[in-house]
């Protein structure tokens, strides 16, 4: 969060378009990420948030223009181009994706201290000893307890897998994580605690993120900017407040208005 | 250091006919360091509306709003947020935080966004929950349990932990005791000393006789009424 001045954008997606059949995924989507930021996007099923969040993470591949990121070697690269080694390279090291459902972004056949050390051989660490140390630090940085390291997951709960699919991800320290409803299918209780995680690994890490989901509660809290979305389209964009509590589109003025108040 | 130029505002209501509601128009102002000034005029007259739109919570529809070096009103997001970080402060009159999160963390989270260690962060945070009475048991609690005028409270003292040149304070001294609101009247004055430019809204006349240089009705900024 501190010094973003001196840097450019993390992740510049250029007018980017991604169609099934003659149906459209989303089109004319361009933005600037910059270090530090969270940015929210949001839309009701259907609308295209996760398509988008699919083809800037490499998941899947746009039809149509470019998703630079800002590597550490060669600066910004389009990882639409690139060649699949390298996008798996950016996949393990600078990228994280959180899924909405823990079970995708976790091997259940092994131990929740083997989720978070295979990240870390997949970047080389070998030394036995170091990687239980680190998986043990993350563990507990996630609010697990050390002494279910040996656990597997298929042992966890729904709030646990999330967590730990979070350390999973967030241990080799990526610059860039992708995260589509990471707070969907858990209670309340459970969000905040995982939001207040979030939250706080953000700020220390220096993260940046862009987090899908339809929940305007857990985008007021963690995004710094708003995309609005319907139809594959971006129909607004800004500061998440601002959206929010000053929607400009029809639609966005709609979802506000729909958010049941407590 | 706040100056706002021929602003206006208008709603556009999309799902209730396309329905064009202009709020304000042709507002002019300006607040010098080490100025407070008060909104005033009727509810629904649009003091909310302004002191949002100088936030960048509301968008303008045209004119300008200079906060130091930033137009708020042509500002990008990032360009906001940084204004926001470093220069323009806001005490709303809710408490919006994330869930579990310690007061104390709370109140100290705006020095903590500009860099201050977080020992000297989490100190001035004490001194100012310890000034504002808050109850040091409850400090390592979140104050999403608290009662009201607790929340106000956390919310002032978060609002003032940073010495942000430019400060936005809406209703601060509304349902606090005596005592609390000596501070908080103590706190402006403190602010408005090492030169802080404070656009307030007081329903407390007399808070806002004893702190503001200036008053301003904003009843003036209202559009002719349309037939």
């Amino acid at each position: 969060m501190s010094n973003l001045q001196e840097s450019g954008p993390l992740l510049s997606v250029r007018d980017v378009a991604k169609f099934y059949g003659a149906r459209v995924g989303c089109r004319d989507v361009s933005f600037d990420l910059w270090p530090g930021e969270v940015m929210g996007i949001v839309g009701e099923s259907g609308s295209g948030k996760t398509t988008l969040l699919n083809c800037l993470a490499g998941q899947l591949t746009p039809d149509h223009g470019e998703v630079l990121f800002d590597t550490r070697t060669d600066g910004l690269k389009d990882t639409v181009r690139m060649s699949e080694p390298e996008r798996r390279m950016l996949r393990r090291t600078d990228w994280a994706f959180v899924h909405q459902h823990a079970h995708e972004g976790l091997r259940m056949n092994v131990s929740a201290g083997g989720n978070v050390g295979e990240r870390l051989m997949a970047v080389g660490a070998r030394n036995y000893g170091q990687i239980r140390e680190e998986a043990l630090d993350w563990l507990g940085r996630v609010e697990i307890s050390g002494e279910r390291i040996d656990d597997r997951p298929s042992a966890f709960s729904g709030g646990m897998r999330q967590r730990l699919q979070i350390a999973r991800n967030l241990v080799t320290g990526p610059r860039l994580v992708f995260m589509d409803e990471p707070t969907g299918g858990l209670d309340v209780s459970v969000q905040a605690r995982l939001l207040d995680l979030l939250r706080g690994l953000v700020r220390e890490m220096g993260l940046s993120a862009i987090i899908v989901t339809h929940d305007l509660a857990v985008v007021r809290l963690l995004a710094d900017r708003l995309m609005v979305m319907k139809g594959g389209e971006v129909v607004e964009a800004g500061l998440t407040d601002q959206v929010l509590d000053d929607p400009q589109h029809g639609y966005t003025q709609l979802l506000v208005s729909s958010v049941l108040q407590v | 250091m706040i100056r706002i130029e021929n602003l206006s505002k208008t709603f556009t209501l999309h799902n209730q006919g396309g329905a064009v509601i202009p709020v304000m128009t042709g507002a002019e102002l300006a607040v010098a360091k080490g100025e407070c000034i008060a909104l005033t005029g009727a509810s629904g007259a649009g003091k909310s509306t302004l002191m949002r739109m100088i936030y960048g919570n509301y968008l303008a529809a045209s004119g300008h709003i200079w906060v130091g070096e930033v137009d708020v009103a042509a500002a990008n997001p990032r360009e906001i947020l940084e204004l926001r970080r470093h220069t323009l402060g806001y005490v709303s009159q809710f408490l919006r935080v994330v869930p579990r999160v310690p007061t104390l963390e709370v109140v100290a989270e705006p020095l903590l966004s500009v860099g201050v260690a977080k020992e000297a962060a989490l100190e001035r945070a004490r001194d100012l929950l310890g000034r504002l009475n808050i109850p040091e048991t409850l400090w390592s609690l979140s104050p999403t349990t608290f009662s009201g005028g607790e929340q106000q409270r956390v919310n002032i003292a978060r609002g003032f932990a940073h010495d942000y040149p430019a400060l936005l304070l809406d209703e601060p001294t509304a349902s606090l005791d005596a005592t609390n609101r000596e501070v908080v009247l103590a706190l402006i004055e403190e602010a408005k000393a090492r030169g802080a430019a404070i656009i307030g809204i007081f329903h407390d006349e007399a808070a806002r006789d004893r702190v503001c240089d200036r008053v301003i009705d904003v009843t003036g900024y209202a559009p002719p009424r349309a037939a």
